[in-house]
């Protein structure tokens, strides 16, 4: 068959062609990059903060919550308090990146400037609907543990009778404490408190 | 700094792509292709023409198809039968008997373990506090479960067995050194074990459509290369003069998909913004260039294949199979359109996104202009109902993709459940229902034995084809309210998700009925393999109607 081995050579081309679009899509765009530069207030995670980071990436926080607010003219993320459109200097430190794809859930950019409070997250975490009654998101008990008598130094979490457990008390695993650090940190954008308008946003 | 070289990027791709096209349109014109007028009659034997061939299809359908077919066309003359290709596919298919048998189990056991997953996890949108305490079984770990159980278990490796079969068959040569697809997929699904049990376990990477462990890709990566190389053996002993489009379609996925896997999986060299880019770059191109290759490659072979009759336009389907390469492998920023992303990028995906029009219509006229005129055959056919319905979600599915990536509707539908309606309809309504359609035709011949119980085909194509419709209906809806709720600045964000919650049921009830219809496909392969029931009009290979005095043995 050799007089019609031409036809086989096509493959030498398909490879030639994602080879050229590797190089367009991935290549340069890096080259493009490396110049980036933190924006202002872009600090290196702490190493709880990077375990909790961890913890966020493993558990699939991603797949309902992005961290991309957009421009204004696209989108009122802002008016959300989800702060300002972002850019690549704000994600320098990121690996694996979390910019998720999905608003199941809102965007979580700057989380840490919505909710400051250790103990409105760690409730959040252990039962979403414990402190926004609408919400869908799956509860973290397993973040948790339960606890007949708590020593000093240890703080239980303060639960509506509804979600708290009949006796004992329930306490934070490490793993919720590095996420709740981790989500205190997402504070890519200062934004003024009273954009929150008292509504229950997580 | 960045918009600076926008307009000199796109040039320069755009050039290259068009130059690309003209030179495929150049070639083709002046027979660098080597293909003659003969070329899509390649996988036709002589005189086999007219000749209509399910194994899947009952003896009295499989009478109706071939009347039905000899009322339509008889300007190939009356076919009969060529003995030597009887015997030299019955020797085709006793070369891959086991290797096609094992991909397609293990698919399906994958796929049924995946289906459950999925179902799983959507019932938690409406159950939120279920296995709230049980770390394996949160949404963020049974999600990915489902995705790569689906992906690299049931597609991937139902995808590989239907190629090693479609390129024995179409080069007509019996593959040879097949213990290496056996190890190949002893070690993916041992690989596909591992990661998915890594998932569970707490071991994501993390990453949308990368989850699985670095281990779990480099195994991966060298048993799909195990797996194909009997195909490039094939290609090298082939008895055919011209290497037919499927084979195209197939080769290329073959070598596209582990170059992009390695790529994409370059440890520690990429972060923030340039790692998403590469993330959806890599997400994409697992559609385009590996699922689709090998879903329009089965597609071109059995439609025609089962309507006795070449494909409509050979030279279309080239430059369809081109227009793929150059526009499929530059489509997946559409992912990112708004984010923090170089406007250029966006732009360029954008671009390609739209051009992608072109080699789907290449497809879609093939496929439903050689359709045309037979839509009855669909009856009588149940791979012919399957691949066809496969082939109209292609082009739907495609054209609706093109759509979503212009910025106005990409807006409203970005960050939404339409997206994940969109992806459904593509890898499920698409790829899967080729898919099935595939494995009906093959597994009778494997198994030298008819399907048990033929009402069961058509409960599967019911079941699965409601649930497509109804998930993805009822989602996109469902996605486009929340995207239009979200947009709204008036509405507080809550708006955006009661909004979705009685179209979360769709995918529910849709994922549901999907499942059974896996399920009655897995029972029904167990018991074609067990060789249940009584043997009816003779094993399927052997069958052929006996009309007008014709020969009444083929293949």
């Amino acid at each position: 068959m050799k007089a019609h081995d031409t036809n086989v050579r096509y493959i030498y081309v398909a490879v030639g062609i994602l080879v050229f679009a590797a190089i367009m899509l991935v290549v340069i765009p890096s080259f493009q990059m490396k110049t980036i530069q933190p924006e202002p207030g872009v600090r290196p995670y702490s190493n709880l903060e990077a375990w909790g980071r961890d913890i966020y990436a493993r558990e699939g926080c991603f797949y309902c919550h992005s961290q991309q607010p957009r421009d204004p003219s696209l989108a009122p993320d802002g008016k959300r308090s989800w702060g300002r459109a972002s850019t690549p200097g704000d994600y320098v430190y990121d690996f694996p990146h979390l910019l998720g794809t999905m608003r199941t859930g809102p965007d979580l950019l700057n989380i840490g400037v919505r909710q400051p409070s250790d103990d409105w997250h760690l409730v959040h975490l252990y039962q979403p609907r414990a402190v926004v009654p609408w919400s869908i998101m799956p509860a973290y008990g397993y973040l948790f543990e339960w606890r007949a008598t708590v020593s000093a130094g240890i703080k239980p979490l303060t639960l509506p009778p509804a979600y708290a457990p009949p006796s004992g008390y329930i306490v934070p695993r490490p793993e919720a404490l590095a996420l709740v650090a981790y989500l205190k940190s997402l504070k890519r954008h200062e934004i003024p408190r009273d954009w929150n308008k008292g509504e229950e946003s997580p | 700094m960045i918009e600076g070289t926008v307009g000199l990027y796109l040039a320069f791709t755009f050039l290259a792509s068009v130059a690309g096209l003209l030179m495929l349109i150049w070639s083709i014109s002046t027979g660098q292709l080597g293909m003659g007028p003969d070329a899509p009659s390649t996988i036709f034997a002589a005189h086999e023409k007219g000749q209509a061939e399910d194994p899947s299809a009952r003896a009295q359908s499989m009478e109706k198809l071939q009347s039905f077919l000899d009322d339509r066309s008889r300007e190939d003359g009356t076919p009969h039968t060529d003995h030597d290709e009887v015997e030299l596919r019955l020797a085709i298919d006793a070369s891959v008997r086991r290797p096609v048998i094992y991909l397609a189990c293990s698919a399906i056991v994958w796929l049924i373990l995946g289906s459950v997953a999925g179902l799983w996890t959507s019932l938690k949108f409406h159950y939120p506090d279920w296995n709230a305490f049980t770390d394996f079984l949160t949404f963020g770990r049974l999600r990915p479960f489902h995705l790569n159980a689906v992906i690299y278990g049931w597609v991937s490796q139902a995808g590989m067995g239907v190629a090693l079969w479609l390129s024995a068959r179409i080069l007509k040569v019996p593959l040879r050194a097949v213990g290496s697809c056996i190890w190949g997929t002893h070690l993916w699904n041992l690989a596909l074990f591992w990661g998915l049990s890594a998932i569970l376990l707490g071991r994501s990477e993390g990453i949308e459509w990368l989850e699985l462990p670095w281990e779990v890709d480099a195994v991966l990566a060298i048993s799909g290369g195990m797996i194909g190389i009997p195909i490039l053996r094939a290609v090298k002993e082939r008895r055919v003069h011209h290497l037919y489009v499927s084979i195209w379609y197939i080769g290329a996925a073959f070598v596209w998909f582990p170059l992009l896997f390695l790529v994409a999986n370059v440890p520690m060299i990429y972060s923030g913004v340039q790692h998403a880019i590469v993330n959806w770059w890599f997400a994409h191109n697992v559609l385009g260039l590996w699922i689709t290759p090998l879903g329009l490659g089965a597609a071109y072979y059995f439609i025609p294949k089962v309507l006795g009759k070449p494909i409509h336009s050979y030279q279309l389907s080239l430059l369809g199979f081109w227009g793929l390469a150059l526009f499929y492998s530059q489509v997946g920023m559409h992912h990112l359109i708004g984010g923090p992303v170089p406007t250029w990028l966006i732009t360029l995906s954008i671009v390609t996104s739209v051009m992608m029009i072109a080699p789907v219509l290449a497809a879609a006229i093939n496929h439903h202009m050689t359709m045309v005129g037979h839509f009855r055959a669909l009856r009588f056919s149940p791979t012919l109902a399957f691949v066809v319905t496969g082939a109209m979600l292609y082009t739907l599915v495609s054209v609706q993709g093109s759509f979503q990536s212009i910025r106005t509707f990409n807006t409203i539908t970005h960050f939404t459940h339409a997206t994940v309606a969109h992806a459904h309809l593509g890898v499920y309504g698409f790829a899967s229902f080729i898919l099935f359609g595939s494995l009906y035709f093959i597994l009778p011949r494997l198994a030298a034995w008819e399907w048990p119980f033929p009402r069961l085909i058509p409960l599967h194509y019911w079941l699965a084809l409601s649930g497509i419709m109804v998930y993805f209906v009822g989602l996109s809806i469902g996605g486009v309210l929340q995207g239009l709720a979200m947009l709204n600045e008036k509405l507080p964000f809550q708006e955006s998700v009661a909004v979705t919650l009685p179209y979360l049921w769709a995918r529910s009830v849709g994922g549901g009925l999907m499942t059974l219809a896996h399920i009655v496909f897995g029972v029904h392969v167990c018991f074609l393999l067990a060789r249940a029931g009584a043997m009816r009009q003779a094993p399927a290979y052997r069958y052929i109607p006996k009309l007008g005095g014709r020969s009444s043995e083929g293949a």
